[in-house]
């Protein structure tokens, strides 16, 4: 609620700021409101669940936005030589794919310079296509299912990697761990949760492991008994599940209820330390990924501002979602304008040294050379295990002493 | 064979909360033809409080046992509910006692709606896991295993379903319920106080709902604001299946519904794999060879089977399977 009234609030600014930063760039300032100090907004849009069983996931998201542009702000930042102040557009997409659409529309409408998100893939893609339409470049900083960036869009990035990175790490790490015969793959049936298991079970197959028809819950889905009863007659032993923690956690605790004995392994959307709390001592040892470092790795300015602005550590992929913030703006400032058709040439050329390490696109919009992380459960807490960076394996240590997300 | 007992077993389980909830639908609608749809809601609240009181008992750090604790949620949670329930009767239901039909159907739609953003309002957006206290220990059987909270839940239901028929039966209030239920005029003209009996079945629907919001809570070990709706949904089709306002046909409606659906989940994946079914499986030969199945249906479908149930005993037995009261009701 309190959102939509700042936005209204600033709709008069902003609709002179838009136009000032917009087409007519060069023009002197239209007489800027004549009381108000000549300070030009410019917003950007983030989307993410912030409703439903998911929500944790889409706060901290904006979260990691919210502190980007509150630094940001308080640097004075000046574009085409007028100060402008950076206004963060949060909306809730409830991780419905209609709901999606709908509030892309909502920020298409609303004029906003870029957006970060959104988290979901399963809404991440088809709103790209209005974004796109709308020529507004989109940084998603959780979506990891490839489809997202094959599209042909010029305008679509993401600061994560991607599921056929993702997949084959959880799926070869498990290989070598557990070094299965058989396995099993259950999936939430959304864009990410599938996508991801199809990835796994790729690499399984290619490794000569024996992978069980498909099981599918929901999204919403917390009864998996049912599904796993069916699964401990295979007697497999790595089982595998595409999907998030509010629907992963019940699955583990019945899973371990039933006897199953297998080694249990989730994707980015299962590896938060959410999972302990919902499935409780049956979250021990289970193995996750998620597509970018750890978050004890991001920068330190990044984790001190995180703590001190929510009082609560970061979750997931705030790190990602806050440099995706950094990057928009530091497009802009490189391009001196908010305009997207002149600052998304200057995002794409983009080298940029963020919380999350260095960040470079490639032609497609993914984050070259992405990290992706294996963790265990380890006393309630997702640990990391190895950090995997241009094929090698590294720990925690070796990595931060490489140095890479310094700032 | 250990894996259908299994299924007979989760079947069980889930089937005996659908029964305690439906008999909730089904007494309200034997008495007044009401559908009360916000009785899966009621259920939730039972959950919400007992999840409430659970955290701060177990939290005040007093050394009693897991069944104590859970026991305090239990009886925090039905207190409440039964006073929501008789608010729902008084307050939204009663003044339309006497409207058409369909006032009261989207009063009992609305309250739903009302409980529901109370309960996010409450308890917030985020699902609440359910605190591990009760150990659970998991025995196996015939190599299928049971956990304590699955013996539990069945033989706690057992227990309400036993309870519920001797109240209904064999006393004085409730020889008046079903007086009520045979004629609220004529009952009201025998000296029976008809809104006390109303009121009283709202009540006890609702305590049933407490018990069985608990179950599930502490059965999946999560609670959410929106976990009322399809359960809600599931119960009323399994009254509808034993013949809504039938005291025993919500119950079997029930343990049916349950066990169709664990059936159902676990076994279409491989009845529908059309690998092993000679004409298609030759069609599909590459496929299968190269994949071993082609599944058409999966278990993506379980919430389906509720509902496939109901339209296909609709079709055929539309009084449900025990309810041949139901046709002087409509």
């Amino acid at each position: 609620m309190n959102q939509s009234v700042k936005v209204l609030s600033l709709s008069v600014a902003a609709a002179v700021a838009m136009f000032g930063c917009g087409k007519k760039e060069e023009a002197p300032k239209p007489a800027a409101a004549p009381a108000a100090p000549a300070v030009t907004v410019v917003k950007i849009g983030h989307v993410g669940p912030l409703t439903g069983g998911i929500a944790h996931f889409g706060k901290d998201n904006e979260n990691g936005v919210r502190l980007a542009l509150d630094e940001i702000n308080a640097t004075n930042p000046k574009l085409g030589g007028t100060p402008v102040k950076f206004e963060l557009v949060a909306e809730d997409d409830q991780a419905d794919p209609k709901v999606g659409n709908t509030v892309a529309q909502k920020l298409v409408d609303a004029k906003v310079a870029g957006v970060v998100g959104h988290l979901n893939s399963g809404t991440s893609i088809p709103a790209s296509a209005i974004y796109n339409g709308a020529g507004i470049p989109m940084i998603s900083g959780a979506s990891t299912n490839p489809a997202f960036t094959e599209q042909g869009f010029k305008g679509v990035f993401r600061v994560v990697g991607r599921d056929d990175q993702q997949g084959p790490a959880v799926a070869n790490y498990l290989i070598s761990t557990a070094k299965p015969k058989t396995a099993a793959v259950i999936d939430d049936a959304t864009a990410y949760g599938e996508g991801l298991a199809n990835e796994v079970e790729k690499t399984l197959k290619a490794a000569g492991v024996k992978v069980l028809p498909r099981e599918k819950g929901t999204d919403k889905t917390v009864d998996w008994k049912a599904v796993l009863t069916k699964i401990k007659g295979k007697k497999p032993d790595v089982v595998f599940y595409g999907g998030m923690d509010a629907t992963g956690g019940p699955l583990l605790k019945q899973a371990r209820e039933l006897k199953i004995g297998a080694a249990f392994a989730f994707g980015d959307g299962g590896c938060t330390d959410k999972m302990a709390e919902l499935a409780g001592a049956a979250a021990e040892g289970l193995v996750c990924s998620q597509a970018g470092i750890p978050v004890q790795a991001a920068g330190k300015q990044f984790l001190d501002g995180y703590r001190a602005m929510f009082k609560m550590d970061p979750i997931i992929y705030s790190p990602f979602t806050y440099d995706a913030a950094k990057l928009l703006v530091a497009a802009m400032q490189k391009a001196d304008s908010a305009d997207p058709a002149k600052y998304l040439p200057a995002l794409q050329a983009i080298d940029y040294n963020g919380a999350t390490g260095n960040v470079k696109f490639d032609e497609k919009g993914d984050r070259k050379d992405a990290e992706m992380t294996i963790f265990t459960m380890k006393d309630s807490k997702i640990t990391p295990l190895a950090i995997i960076k241009s094929g090698k394996s590294l720990t925690l240590d070796e990595y931060a002493a490489l140095g890479t997300a310094g700032k | 064979m250990d894996i259908l007992l299994q299924q007979i077993i989760n079947g069980l389980t889930t089937g005996s909360v659908y029964a305690i909830v439906a008999l909730g639908y089904t007494m309200v609608y034997g008495v007044i033809q009401l559908i009360n749809f916000a009785h899966g809601e009621v259920v939730m609240i039972g959950a919400m409080v007992a999840f409430t009181v659970i955290m701060a008992v177990a939290g005040a750090g007093l050394p009693l046992p897991p069944v104590v604790i859970v026991l305090a949620g239990v009886l925090a949670a039905i207190p409440v509910c039964m006073a929501i329930g008789y608010l729902l009767e008084r307050l939204a239901y009663r003044p339309l006692r006497h409207a058409p039909r369909l006032a009261p159907l989207i009063t009992a739609i609305g309250m739903s709606i009302v409980l529901q953003h109370l309960a996010l309002l409450v308890w917030g957006r985020d699902p609440l896991a359910f605190p591990q206290i009760m150990e659970n220990a998991s025995f196996v059987i015939g190599g299928a295993a049971i956990s304590s909270v699955q013996i539990g839940i069945i033989v706690l239901s057992v227990a309400m379903m036993a309870g519920l028929t001797w109240f209904v039966y064999r006393t004085k209030f409730g020889i008046a319920i079903r007086a009520t239920a045979e004629d609220v005029r004529i009952a009201a003209l025998m000296g029976i106080d008809a809104n006390r009996v109303i009121a009283a079945t709202f009540i006890i629907g609702a305590a049933l709902g407490a018990v069985a919001g608990v179950m599930v809570g502490t059965y999946y070990g999560i609670a959410h604001y929106t976990m009322g709706f399809t359960l809600g949904l599931k119960a009323f089709s399994a009254a509808v299946l034993g013949g809504i306002g039938n005291l025993a046909g919500a119950m079997l409606g029930g343990i049916v519904l349950g066990l169709v659906e664990a059936l159902g989940t676990g076994y279409i994946g491989e009845f529908t794999d059309l690998c092993q079914w000679p004409l298609v499986g030759d069609a599909l030969a590459e496929r299968c060879a190269a994949d071993g199945h082609a599944v058409l249906f999966g278990s993506n479908y379980q919430d389906v089977f509720a509902f496939l149930v109901l339209i296909l005993v609709l079709v055929f037995r539309p009084s449900g399977l025990l309810g041949e009261r139901v046709s002087e009701r409509a």
